[in-house]
């Protein structure tokens, strides 16, 4: 477990935790990443605070990287391996009705019998894949 | 209705996905594969958003409604289908396969690279396509 990073794990989900219930209590709003992002691009109604949403998700590490001297991450190489996980992640959210957000935080918290269901599946399907693949 | 404050939510949460490296797709390929070097991270970063999310939940919940809304926009949807548990498979199996879930691909965007860039066009058709066969 030389990778644990229980720190930042614990503050950076708190953080997660916080931006999640105020959507909720202003906006008495799930916040489902995945569903914000879907209904923003092909629904009109409700469009103005998902795209300011979105726009808070896109500027986040960018302040992150602004204030912290160290913050960096490594991102995918382009690769057909990219394409079909995307079209799976895309394809599987819009099926199931959420991802890790609005399943795993917003729905799991609300104790909603599909969000665990989902939460318990996804885990399970990513673990199972990751591990036969890397 | 201030959408400053939805801007600021999406801030927090990728601020928070940022900071516990769950951005990168690396650190959560660590928690999915099941080997010697296999990382928890994720699990903390899981407990601590529960924590605070269902504390302010319960306590907000059938008290009122939100600031900026008439009522609780919630699901209420109860019965396990076929949807669901087909799509959190197809979900979980493309997760595993690069490390991204749509929060991570989306806040990443900022790189510029153009695997994520890619990831993130063929989840929106993948969008699309799950709005077409669901109609």
């Amino acid at each position: 477990m030389e990778n644990f990073t229980p720190v930042e794990a614990l503050i950076g989900g708190a953080m997660i935790g916080l931006g999640a219930l105020i959507l909720l209590v202003f906006y008495g709003r799930i916040a489902g990443i995945s569903g914000i992002a879907r209904s923003a691009l092909f629904t009109r109604d409700g469009r103005s605070w998902r795209l300011a949403f979105l726009a808070g998700i896109v500027a986040g590490p960018i302040l992150l990287g602004a204030i912290l001297t160290d913050f960096s991450y490594s991102t995918p190489q382009l690769s057909w391996q990219v394409i079909v996980a995307g079209l799976l992640v895309g394809a599987g959210t819009g099926w199931g009705s959420g991802c890790t957000s609005g399943h795993g935080i917003c729905g799991v918290s609300r104790l909603s019998p599909r969000s665990v269901t989902a939460t318990v599946l996804f885990m399970l399907s990513g673990m199972l894949v990751a591990t036969l693949l890397h | 209705m201030p959408i400053i404050v939805a801007f600021i939510a999406g801030l927090l949460m990728s601020a928070g996905i940022a900071y516990s490296q769950m951005i990168d797709p690396n650190k959560v390929l660590g928690f999915l594969t099941l080997n010697a070097n296999w990382d928890p991270s994720l699990i903390l970063v899981m407990a601590a958003a529960l924590a605070v999310y269902s504390s302010g939940y319960w306590l907000v919940i059938g008290k009122g409604k939100p600031v900026f809304a008439q009522s609780f926009s919630l699901p209420n949807k109860k019965e396990l289908d076929k949807p669901l548990i087909i799509g959190a498979l197809v979900f979980g199996a493309g997760w595993g396969l690069v490390g991204y879930c749509p929060g991570p691909a989306l806040a990443a965007i900022s790189s510029g690279s153009y695997g994520t860039l890619a990831f993130i066009a063929a989840m929106a058709a993948g969008w699309y396509i799950s709005l077409q066969l669901t109609k």
